[in-house]
């Protein structure tokens, strides 16, 4: 087998195969995201042929979501604050978290199905057609009923945003739709990493989900009720604490339970870049990998 | 599409593909092993030719077809098809290839077979008119008609196939790899099937590369075959002379006038059954039947004959099992 440097390998891998090699890479993101819109849209059609089932779909996700939420506000009947932070607070946090797991998981949570279709053989039929595979696996049975959560969130932070106490100014306005953004491209980061480590462990879906849905559960809540080391752990390890909890921090004025300095805030773009072409690499050495292994 | 039948449109040159597999040894130990699935792999296909491909399961059939696709990179070795190098360029053959997998749809599961067809043919930018006569001829030959409406998940297993074929072609390709089409089917579903292939191969010039377990598939459809054994081909000649690499014996049935002790004294043939007036005579498989008919009709009150082809599946069993001599080195018949 000839060797090939693995990075070097995992850059060109696939877009070697795309018509020239310079203009490649952005004809084959134009490319995945075409066919990535052909495919969302063929789903949905077909989702909206039997309305009332997905009406049905949609409301029950919305309300499984929304009992996360009526949780929190029955304990607030007892308590005025939780770790500092008032309902209005919390519910910030949890609208902010909600909606950006919610968009990332709309757009890509049909991800984790990789590992069984590698067990299946069905990946290999992804891989005979003309277009990415990521952009494939990544809209394959796209569930439209996944609106019912992000509703369910929005509207959650609608209200908080009327309730909070908080001077807004245009750059803090602006930071709330910038956190939800960056917050559903963390997300969607991890969703693509969970999804490339099962090129090697085919049951790794339950890894991607505690870091996906778990690290919602926990972003629900206020970063000071949790110990400082799983703070850190997600703050420098898995960066989730970027998805919503630092830019929160600056935006309600509360102090940094690790006491990083303040620009650290401001760190969420700047995250979700880093860890998509994590993503992306890992998910081009798994292709290559899968490719010469075929299991 | 161009070139002239008889070009080489699949060139596989000493191609080899090892796996490395970890298997438990112990409680925490994992012992590396390697397992050559496919060694010292070489074969071309003219455009326009149609080719059996078959072995016993785990022989390295699916391994090659994965390779010639660009799904598996090799380990080693040339490969080509329609000029280019499959697991290079993968996505730019993906165009010139239809495959069709007997085992698993192409299609998607809960869309109806006709939004299949429509993402096929978004997939591929299949130009509207070629998609329109395409389409329309896999639907009348094939009977989809009233198929187009169904989700695919509902389709009998003749249908489903039926309706794959139709995918793998929408967009005109050169190569058609089939692995295991009529797996499963009934026999008219089979018939329906295969006529289809030849027509396809035919009138539309497409290579065909057919793997198969049904050798009934090969015998109607290939004058070429080649046989892989343990990831090596065994033989690559015309489907005619395989019979004849087999040591095959052709059998003459004869029906004389009345119960008679067997036919002897005839040169190169034995007699092997005798029941009633009914005799059958083994003869080899490659020597002409005119002469020993003409002398038992001379020595014996004839009243009907018939001549039984050596059974294939037998040849290749033998094959199979490395007991035929002289076909190790694949004979350069059929190219």
């Amino acid at each position: 087998m000839v060797d090939v440097d693995p990075v070097q390998a995992a850059v060109t891998g696939e877009s070697a195969a795309a018509p020239g090699r310079g203009g490649g890479r952005a004809a084959v993101v134009a490319q995945g995201l075409r066919v990535y819109g052909l495919i969302v849209w063929m789903w949905v059609r077909s989702t909206l042929a039997y309305r009332a089932s997905f009406v049905m779909a949609a409301l029950g996700n919305f309300a499984a979501s929304a009992l996360d939420f009526v949780a929190l506000v029955l304990m607030f009947s007892r308590i005025d604050a939780l770790g500092g932070f008032s309902l209005a607070e919390v519910a910030f946090l949890y609208g902010t978290a909600s909606t950006s797991l919610g968009l990332a998981d709309l757009l890509l949570g049909s991800m984790d199905r990789l590992g069984s279709r590698i067990r299946d053989g069905t990946l290999d039929i992804l891989l005979l057609r003309p277009v990415p595979v990521f952009a494939q696996l990544a809209a394959d049975r796209f569930a439209l009923r996944r609106l019912g959560r992000i509703s369910q969130a929005l509207l959650v932070l609608g209200w908080s945003l009327g309730r909070l106490d908080v001077d807004w100014t245009a750059g803090r306005v602006l930071m709330v739709p910038l956190t939800v953004v960056c917050g559903a491209a963390i997300f969607g980061a991890v969703f693509t990493l969970g999804a490339a480590f099962q090129f090697w462990a085919q049951d790794a879906a339950e890894v991607q989900n505690s870091f996906t849905y778990g690290g919602n559960a926990m972003l629900q809540f206020p970063p000071t009720v949790f110990a400082k080391d799983l703070v850190r752990g997600v703050t420098f390890i898995v960066p989730l604490a970027f998805v919503n909890w630092l830019p929160a921090l600056w935006l309600l004025g509360h102090d940094d339970p690790l006491g990083l300095p303040g620009w650290v805030d401001f760190l969420g773009p700047a995250v979700a870049v880093v860890l998509w072409m994590v993503a992306g690499l890992a998910w081009r050495y798994g292709v290559r990998a899968y490719r010469s292994t075929g299991s | 599409m161009s070139g002239a039948v008889g070009e080489a449109l699949i060139e596989v040159a000493d191609v080899e593909k090892v796996f490395s597999v970890r298997r438990k040894a112990g409680r925490l130990r994992r012992v590396r092993q390697e397992v050559r699935a496919v060694e010292g792999l070489t074969f071309t296909v003219p455009r326009g030719e149609m080719v059996g491909y078959i072995g016993p399961n785990g022989a390295g059939k699916s391994t090659t077809i994965k390779m010639l696709t660009g799904i598996l990179t090799p380990s080693g070795g040339r490969l080509r098809v329609a000029g280019l190098d499959p697991s290079r360029e993968r996505t730019r053959l993906a165009r010139r290839i239809g495959v069709v997998f007997g085992q698993r749809t192409t299609l998607w599961w809960d869309l109806p077979l006709k939004d299949s067809y429509e993402l096929v043919r978004r997939m591929y930018r299949v130009p509207d008119a070629a998609y329109r006569a395409n389409r329309e001829r896999c639907v009348e030959l094939l009977d989809l008609g009233p198929l187009l409406d169904v989700p695919v998940r509902q389709l009998s297993l003749g249908q489903r196939m039926r309706g794959d074929i139709a995918a793998a072609l929408l967009h005109d390709p050169e190569v058609l790899y089939l692995d295991e089409p009529t797996i499963g089917l009934d026999v008219i579903s089979k018939a329906k099937v295969r006529e289809f292939l030849r027509e396809v191969n035919t009138e539309r010039g497409t290579t065909v590369l057919l793997t198969t377990h049904d050798l009934t598939d090969i015998e109607q459809l290939c004058r070429r075959v080649m046989v892989i054994d343990h990831g090596r081909l065994v033989y690559d000649g015309r489907l005619d002379g395989l019979r004849a690499a087999g040591e095959g014996e052709r059998t003459l049935v004869v029906d004389l006038e009345r119960e008679l002790p067997p036919i002897d004294g005839l040169p190169g043939a034995r007699t092997v059954k005798v029941a009633g007036p009914r005799q059958w005579l083994a003869f080899p498989a490659g020597q002409s039947a005119a002469p020993l008919v003409a002398a038992v009709a001379a020595r014996y009150p004839l009243v009907d004959l018939s001549i039984r082809e050596p059974d294939i599946e037998d040849v290749i069993a033998r094959l199979y099992a490395g007991g035929v001599p002289g076909v190790a080195a694949p004979p350069a018949a059929g190219r």
